[in-house]
């Protein structure tokens, strides 16, 4: 069953348009993330559904009600902010009961509410704190504790782990992909964070300009990103991309030509099953490369010599120059290389990603 | 209930428009009906009560053919050139100086701020009291030795204004220094360092590096210190009573004295008119630079 | 601003008494006399006997202290009207001061509140409408509010002035409120709705709570600007409810009678008081106000 319906969505404001005609369709306890770059319109499109922006033209249903005009507080909805948004003036159970207060729920349901939620999120012995005798850790669980007591069946997370440094922000992280799958509620979580997104996602909506570009697994965008706005956002660092020409021979075998390179990509999987020619672009990811002996025959090989080297622990970034232009590859942890050495790198031209180099959609 | 239809705009956020009431009614009725309603009734020959006898300009032209009027109008601009660039400068100068990491800056900044505190009616009369020429300063230094000595700006036509002055001065100049001081402490350290690594005299600094950069506040002061000029009547009343004669007279007395002393409102109303175009010669630039020119500059 | 501590390199200044030190120091002491002076002179003056003053120096302390001219000037002073001194004055203030206050500060920070989140079609031009109404002069406006107040049945009475203040307190209030409320993070804002509060709801548990040092600053404004009003004081009431301010011109200008200065001091220095010592307490919390509403405006 369908959680949160969105149709058509459009906001503008004056003549400036915002969102455009968005359409989501989101299931019953799915984990949703709307991932874009800053300005992309994923908070805007997460605060139309929270019901705190009014909207221009489309329609809202929440749990199969349209509540495209209701109040936030009417919608069956929680929120979480990134910057935590606790009433400063108001202890942790103040804070954790002021909504409940307003929605006159009786006080005994109250108590025991707070008590379950404090137990979930291990927060009993803060609940007389104030906001600001709190840390950061401590202030997102009780943000997010102000939208659990609610007892809805939809959450929306704006950026919660932001504000956050790294190590808490992985632990929470955890955190929350076990509490989602205790609670089974819907989520849709909005972030700018990739890692954030792949690790936590059942689907992906990788925004941009106020569009969807593609709604996905995670997988799915990693592996079959719609267009090459999707393919260089996801990933880092991000596709390397030739510029070049298809061609099908009179073999019947299709390849891909740039002014010195030629990648056989006859096993590509097309979108389209027709015959293809023309203008386009190849996107390797720098993990699809192999190096040194063991590449298999049917993959595009070369020399290269390495330039930069950069060590990240678990694996190396190395920078090169192939047929004159950047190429990043990912290398084990282990491997030794120095600037200056020569290897042989190899990658399967058929499971690149190629996009048409006018509208630069997937081919 | 949930609802499936746009509300009517109009009872959107109703709460919110009833609780702006107030402020509606004000801007409409007081800011603007009032306004138009003295502008519109400057071009009739109202006098005890006001009555919609058009008679064009004869208000205006009978104006700029008093004399009082016209030395209102010329006390008004020695007043305001002088309160104008004397507040700036001593503003300025006082805040540089409290700013130079000084001992007991908290101390003097409350000194030099208190005045401010004091209404206009107490100002003037305290300095009626210090300029009094038969027991204030002038008899002082007299009685020092020094006999012929001279200084009675209130009871002599020709500088009587500037014995106004010196009392705004005092009253006004502390709040130009708080806000010159608070303008000093937004400019970056590193401004200075990079001055001072490159050798450049503090003076210097000051007039071509501190000073452009703190464009903001001085017209916000110079803004703040015009639009109190055109306001400037207590301190008249208090300390001069427009005297001696009609020396001290200022536009805002001008206009008072019209409409509840001699029934005159016709008069009233022109010269008040006269005042809001003075204003509107100082906001209107302002305006444009503060929001206009930001909305295309940035 | 951080408390970077700047530790020097150089050798350290040997002596506070350098050149710089004389000079800048010395500058200094010259403008704190420039104006505290006038504050000295009021009090010596208040606290001599009339002989004493005909005969004496402005500037030397009083001979033989009295406090009678206080007392005069408190009780008795003849206004030209009556002669019960600056008390009626006081107390007519202090009615006028308390519904003023209450009033401009409640409405101004409901404007404030609703101008940053609850903006309506237009909300905008309202304000900046009003914030050029701070601009206009006073004498454009006065005469139609006296007929309005004359038509309302309020004209000459205290609730008429209390309107007036209220108006023209409304601008630079509502300004501050209004920045204050800006600087509220809007997601306590939207927090707030989700949890169901409505526009008072928010208003009185989520942002006055918040806003009390505001409202301090926004009292201190008031109290000030309402004590030393003299303009509206004199036009919109009527002489037996006069303000403070007005009183005190009526006594120390009245023509008739010999001029008693140290009776118009104490009368002064009484009506002063006040504010000065709202003033000495508030400190910081002064200058905060009137910088919130010079700086940004």
């Amino acid at each position: 069953m369908s959680s949160v319906l969105i149709k058509d969505l459009t906001l503008k404001y004056d003549h400036l348009t915002i969102l455009d005609k968005l359409n989501m369709d989101i299931q019953e306890g799915e984990f949703l993330v709307l991932l874009g770059a800053s300005g992309c319109g994923k908070s805007t499109l997460l605060n139309c559904i929270a019901g705190l922006l009014d909207i221009s033209a489309g329609e809202i249903h929440i749990n199969g009600k349209n509540v495209t005009w209701a109040e936030p507080s009417e919608r069956g909805i929680g929120m979480v902010f990134q910057s935590y948004a606790l009433y400063p003036q108001m202890t942790v159970e103040g804070n954790l009961t002021f909504g409940l207060k307003n929605a006159k729920v009786p006080k005994p349901e109250i108590a025991k509410r707070i008590a379950k939620v404090a137990e979930i999120l291990q927060i009993e012995s803060l609940l007389k704190r104030k906001p600001a005798a709190l840390s950061g850790g401590q202030r997102q669980r009780v943000a997010i504790g102000r939208a659990l007591v609610r007892e809805v069946k939809v959450f929306l997370f704006d950026e919660p782990l932001s504000n956050l440094d790294a190590k808490l922000r992985a632990d929470l992280r955890i955190e929350l992909k076990l509490l989602h799958k205790r609670l089974k509620s819907t989520i849709i979580y909005v972030t700018h964070d990739q890692v954030e997104a792949m690790t936590l996602a059942d689907r992906i909506a990788v925004m941009k300009n106020g569009v969807v570009q593609q709604l996905d697994t995670p997988n799915g965008i990693f592996h079959r990103p719609i267009n090459r706005f999707v393919a260089d956002f996801i990933g880092s660092p991000s596709m390397n991309f030739f510029e070049g020409e298809l061609v099908t021979l009179e073999t019947g075998q299709i390849e891909f030509k740039t002014a010195e390179l030629v990648f056989n990509v006859s096993d590509y999987e097309f979108t389209n099953a027709t015959p293809v020619s023309g203008k386009a672009s190849l996107g390797i990811r720098p993990e699809a490369v192999s190096t040194g002996a063991n590449i298999p025959d049917n993959f595009f090989s070369c020399d290269i010599t390495v330039e930069l080297v950069e060590p990240m622990g678990s694996d190396t970034l190395v920078w090169t120059k192939l047929a004159g232009q950047n190429f990043r590859f990912r290398m084990d942890g282990k491997a030794t290389v120095a600037n200056g050495d020569k290897l042989r790198i190899g990658f399967n031209p058929s499971s690149s990603s190629m996009f048409d180099a006018e509208n630069e959609d997937r081919l | 209930m949930a609802q499936s239809v746009r509300p009517n705009t109009l009872f959107r956020n109703l709460n919110a428009k009833i609780a702006a009431m107030p402020m509606i009614i004000t801007v409409l009725v007081i800011f603007v009906g009032c306004t138009i309603w003295t502008v519109v009734h400057s071009f009739t020959k109202s006098r005890m009560l006001p009555k919609l006898e058009f008679v064009g300009f004869d208000q205006y032209e009978r104006l700029w053919g008093t004399s009082r009027w016209l030395i209102s109008i010329e006390n008004l601009f020695i007043y305001g050139a002088c309160s104008l660039v004397l507040s700036l400068v001593i503003g300025f100068i006082l805040a540089a100086l409290l700013d130079q990491k000084i001992r007991f800056e908290n101390t003097l900044r409350s000194i030099i701020l208190f005045p401010f505190a004091l209404s206009f009616v107490v100002t003037g009369l305290i300095w009626q009291w210090i300029l009094n020429p038969d027991l204030g300063i002038q008899s002082v230094v007299r009685d020092l030795g020094w006999t012929s000595f001279a200084f009675d700006p209130l009871y002599n036509p020709d500088i009587v204004i500037y014995g106004v002055l010196i009392a705004g001065i005092w009253q006004g100049s502390g709040l130009i220094m708080v806000l010159m001081l608070a303008g000093l402490r937004g400019i970056d350290e590193d401004i200075w360092n990079a001055s001072r690594i490159d050798g450049i005299p503090k003076w210097k600094t000051y007039l071509f590096i501190v000073i452009p950069m703190m464009k903001p506040v001085f017209v916000t002061a110079i803004v703040l210190i015009t639009s109190g000029i055109v306001k400037v009547y207590d301190l008249i009343i208090a300390q001069t009573g427009g005297g001696p004669g009609i020396a001290s007279e200022v536009p805002a007395k001008y206009v008072m004295d019209s409409m509840f002393l001699k029934q005159n409102l016709g008069q009233g109303f022109a010269a008040s008119t006269m005042m809001l175009l003075c204003v509107l010669i100082i906001i209107i630039p302002y305006a444009y630079l503060e929001f206009g020119g930001r909305r295309n500059g940035k | 601003m951080a408390n970077n501590p700047i530790i020097p390199n150089g050798p350290k200044p040997k002596s506070i008494f350098t050149t710089r030190n004389i000079l800048l120091y010395g500058t200094l002491l010259i403008v704190a006399i420039y104006y505290i002076l006038p504050l000295y002179v009021m009090i010596v003056t208040s606290l001599k006997g009339m002989p004493e003053i005909r005969l004496g120096n402005i500037f030397a302390p009083p001979l033989e202290v009295t406090f009678e001219p206080w007392v005069k000037a408190w009780s008795t002073a003849c206004t030209g009207l009556n002669c019960d001194g600056l008390s009626r004055g006081f107390w007519n203030s202090v009615q006028i001061l308390i519904p003023s206050v209450f009033l401009s500060i409640v409405i101004a920070s409901v404007n404030g509140y609703a101008l940053v989140n609850w903006k309506f079609k237009g909300s905008e031009i309202f304000f900046a409408v009003l914030l050029f109404g701070a601009f206009i002069p006073y004498q454009v406006m006065i005469y139609p509010i006296v007929i309005l107040l004359r038509e309302m049945g309020l004209m000459g009475s205290l609730w008429g002035l209390v309107l007036v203040h209220t108006v023209f307190g409304m601008p630079i209030l509502t300004l501050l409120f209004r920045n204050y409320f800006s600087s509220v993070p809007e997601e306590l804002f939207k927090a707030a709705r989700i949890d169901g509060a409505g526009f008072w709801g928010i208003y009185f548990h989520i942002m006055l709570p918040m806003a009390i040092p505001i409202f301090v600053v926004a009292m201190i404004l008031q109290v000030t600007g309402i004590w030393n009003d003299f303009l509206f004081g004199v036009i919109y009431t009527k002489p037996d409810i006069y303000p403070m301010t007005v009183q005190l011109n009526n006594i120390v200008n009245s023509v008739q009678g010999v001029k008693e200065y140290n009776v118009n001091m104490a009368a002064t220095l009484l009506t002063g008081l006040v504010p000065l010592i709202l003033y000495f307490v508030s400190g910081k919390l002064f200058v905060r106000g009137i910088a919130a509403g010079a700086v940004k405006g």
